[in-house]
């Protein structure tokens, strides 16, 4: 059966279709709609989902359920990987034992991500973890049963590598419509084993070395894998090309097969699947009789490194192209790698529509993201705007209220990560408190959302209190995660799945972390909330305003649900 | 491009119904017998700002992204939103272009957007009133996407047959507002 599927819902389906145990993720575009349907279908399936905390508990979550032997699924985007990463490391080491996929999701050209234009295959290389690469939606399913055998097979965490292009993909899909029931009805079972579960010298050395071998077994299932595909050298020889062949991965592979189509072009095409560990003999008999090879993937170019190396024994002579013709940096398409092509066989292209292209952006207005009709944030942000001192300086993180840096607003003064807002507050603060004259004075405003407050807000704000320093806080609690699509967070009452839950409240984190001056206001008593702006920005201590009022799509959403 | 597969882009801004017109285009595309490819961005954009929409129709389509200077028929439901597909277009791709206006802070004069599209984009445009007559006709211009996709389809501006619209849409969209948008349809007639 064939069924229209984005990426992410493809992910979903191949979790299904091979019966996953446990899910747990954070949310962050483009991965979000993972979590977001598991949410809704979970139960009916008989499947444990949660929305963790961020990315690190939520792996611990998915690590402690595979110790159980449950088949799991993490899925976070590509910064997520980042805050995990201390979880992940040692969890190579001591490999799974119920299969575990995580799902990365990598943004080039950041068309939803703030922070960096993250290549977060470079983790493979950090955690030696294995990192397939899917192309489109229906190798994003294939890839997640396959990551799964993989996992069971060799007892280690598989990543599975998405882009906004595969992730935000549609197309016709093969599935399953039987899917195989979880076994979670057999449930976790803990069965005690230091020496597997323990990462503690000298044993995690022993460990080291047997992921090292591991990798190299698992270097030889790739060199099977159907995932790398392309002709070997013999096949090659008899071709007429110029002896040019491609290596690529992931979406590129698409944007490849286009431009040979355009230009008419049969050159040998090998696949890559896996990005980590390489096929290095497939790669080396592809390579063997080549002239030239071009390396098309997005972003750092790391296979290109990779065959550079392998060429050096396999074919001196070899002529390598990559990130001299293709960006580093942005996204790939058909119009990049079709001149690149032409250029390597020596091709004149009638490039009217691909090199006159003139850059038309600066003719055209730019349309900001803007807050919602109704949004608390625009209390928040006018009545901020109209009190502080033209000098103060406004720390943003990542939600909804980094609209702040767009007109009107225009009150965002750096911003950087998750949970940044306070911990770089807290080091400006305490470099002016250093100061004299009018800098030792200035003023200083972190805005944070409920969800990135718990997410890693916590830490940084106790670190404000334990050394002193005295920003103003202001915690937009909104009621839920607002911008990745209204997910549910410790702070209002609900579960992922939709159960009720402890209500975390906010203010008594605050409280408990040791902060003074603390106050919970509905934005909209904008008096209210400008009289408490005026008084917490002279406190000599740390100061935190809880912005308390129900995002507006959400409180709309949770009426008509009331009505039901 | 693969002058085999048609190339398509919706642009409009984040709210304005998008990926319903998208899941509509890929049903029919599927009732047909076509293979069907789309990129769609979520996030942060969707808040108000702009987005846009690539779809490919074809025998065996690959990549999801038309290439610039490629579309064969660029669908706009903001007025001001179709140039930002102007890198897409040759001289022969078709601008269908809602009459509508979403006005935002640095926005410049309607006459001076019209300028600009006559100026910057290449192919043929057609300014339609669809948000207009959807609001005149039917009480809302929620549905002038429908509308506008209907009106391509009437006049085979891309290979989706007005038949495969409608059983798409009779498929895609909830019963509560299904006959809003038959009537939709209809209207483009």
């Amino acid at each position: 059966m064939k069924k229209v599927l984005l990426g992410n819902e493809a992910i979903v389906q191949g979790a299904l279709e091979v019966g996953v145990d446990f899910v747990s993720a954070y949310p962050g575009t483009p991965s979000s709609e993972i979590g977001n349907i598991f949410g809704e279908i979970a139960k009916k399936h008989g499947v444990y989902f949660e929305f963790s905390t961020n990315e690190k508990t939520a792996l611990e979550a998915s690590i402690g359920a595979s110790f159980s032997g449950l088949k799991c699924l993490v899925a976070m985007k590509s910064f997520g990987l980042n805050v995990a990463s201390d979880a992940l490391l040692p969890f190579v080491y001591t490999g799974t034992k119920g299969p575990v996929v995580i799902i990365v999701a990598d943004d080039p050209s950041c068309w939803s991500s703030g922070q960096t234009e993250e290549n977060s295959r470079g983790f493979a290389y950090l955690a030696h973890i294995p990192v397939l690469e899917p192309s489109d939606a229906q190798e994003a399913k294939d890839f997640v049963k396959l990551g799964f055998d993989i996992s069971e097979k060799f007892n280690i965490p598989v990543i599975i590598r998405t882009t906004t292009r595969v992730a935000h993909q549609r197309m016709p899909i093969e599935i399953n419509s039987k899917l195989q029931a979880p076994n979670s009805k057999k449930k976790g079972l803990f069965i005690k084993d230091v020496r597997r579960f323990v990462t503690m010298p000298p044993r995690v050395l022993e460990m080291k070395d047997e992921l090292l071998e591991k990798i190299e077994k698992i270097r030889e299932y790739a060199e099977k894998s159907e995932i790398n595909r392309g002709p070997t050298s013999d096949k090659i020889r008899g071709r007429t090309s110029d002896k040019l062949g491609i290596i690529t991965s992931g979406v590129s592979y698409l944007y490849v097969k286009e431009v040979l189509e355009e230009l008419n072009l049969d050159l040998p095409i090998l696949k890559l699947g896996f990005f980590y560990p390489l096929p290095e003999k497939k790669i080396n008999s592809f390579i063997k009789g080549l002239k030239k090879v071009l390396i098309v993937e997005e972003l750092e170019g790391y296979l290109e490194k990779e065959i550079n190396a392998l060429a050096k024994e396999t074919n001196p002579k070899l002529e390598v192209f990559g990130k001299d013709i293709l960006p580093e940096s942005k996204e790939l398409g058909v119009e990049l790698i079709l001149p690149a092509v032409a250029k390597l066989i020596n091709k004149n292209l009638k490039l009217e529509n691909y090199l006159k292209i003139k850059n038309l952006k600066l003719e055209i207005p730019k349309r900001f993201p803007r807050l919602c009709p109704n949004c608390p944030y625009w209390f928040v942000f006018s009545a901020v705007k109209e009190v502080a001192p033209k000098d103060t300086i406004f720390g943003g993180d990542i939600g909804c209220y980094m609209i702040a840096g767009f007109p009107p607003h225009d009150i965002q003064d750096y911003l950087l990560c998750m949970g940044a807002s306070i911990g770089v507050g807290h080091g400006i603060k305490k470099a002016l408190q250093q100061s004299s004259g009018q800098a030792s004075k200035q003023k200083l405003i972190a805005f944070i959302g409920d969800s990135t407050f718990f997410h890693s807000g916590i830490p940084a704000l106790i670190n404000t209190v334990f050394n002193k320093s005295n920003p103003l806080i202001i915690i937009m609690d909104n009621r839920i995660t607002a911008m990745t699509g209204h997910q549910p967070n410790p702070g209002m009452g609900l579960t992922g799945m939709g159960d009720e839950a402890e209500e975390i409240k906010i203010e008594e984190i605050v409280k408990a972390c040791g902060v003074k001056h603390i106050k919970v206001i509905d934005p909209k008593n904008m008096d209210e909330f400008k009289q408490t702006v005026r008084e917490f920005l002279n406190k000599d201590e740390v100061s935190v305003i809880v912005a308390k009022r129900i995002c507006a799509i959400w409180g709309k959403r949770l009426e008509g649900l009331k009505k039901l | 491009m693969n002058k085999k597969t048609f190339n398509m882009i919706i642009t409009g801004t984040g709210g304005q119904g998008l990926i319903t017109l998208l899941d509509i285009i890929t049903e029919a595309a599927i009732i047909q017998g076509l293979d069907i490819k789309t990129s769609e961005l979520h996030g942060l954009s969707q808040r108000g700002g702009s987005i846009s929409t690539h779809i490919r129709i074809g025998k065996k389509v690959y990549s999801p992204l038309v290439a610039l200077g490629s579309a064969d028929l660029v669908l706009s439901l903001e007025i001001l939103e179709s140039l930002r597909a102007a890198d897409y277009a040759n001289s022969e791709t078709i601008f269908l272009i809602n009459c509508y206006s979403l006005p935002f802070m640095g926005t410049i004069p309607e006459k001076e957007i019209e300028e600009k599209i006559n100026k910057l984009i290449k192919g043929k445009k057609h300014i339609i009133s669809a948000a207009e007559i959807c609001r005149k006709e039917l009480g809302k211009d929620v549905v002038s996407g429908v509308y506008l996709l209907s009106y391509a389809s009437f006049k085979k501006m891309l290979p989706l047959k007005p038949e495969s619209i409608l059983k798409a849409i009779s498929n895609k969209i909830p019963q509560k507002y299904l006959d809003l948008n038959i009537k939709a349809f209809n209207l483009a007639q």
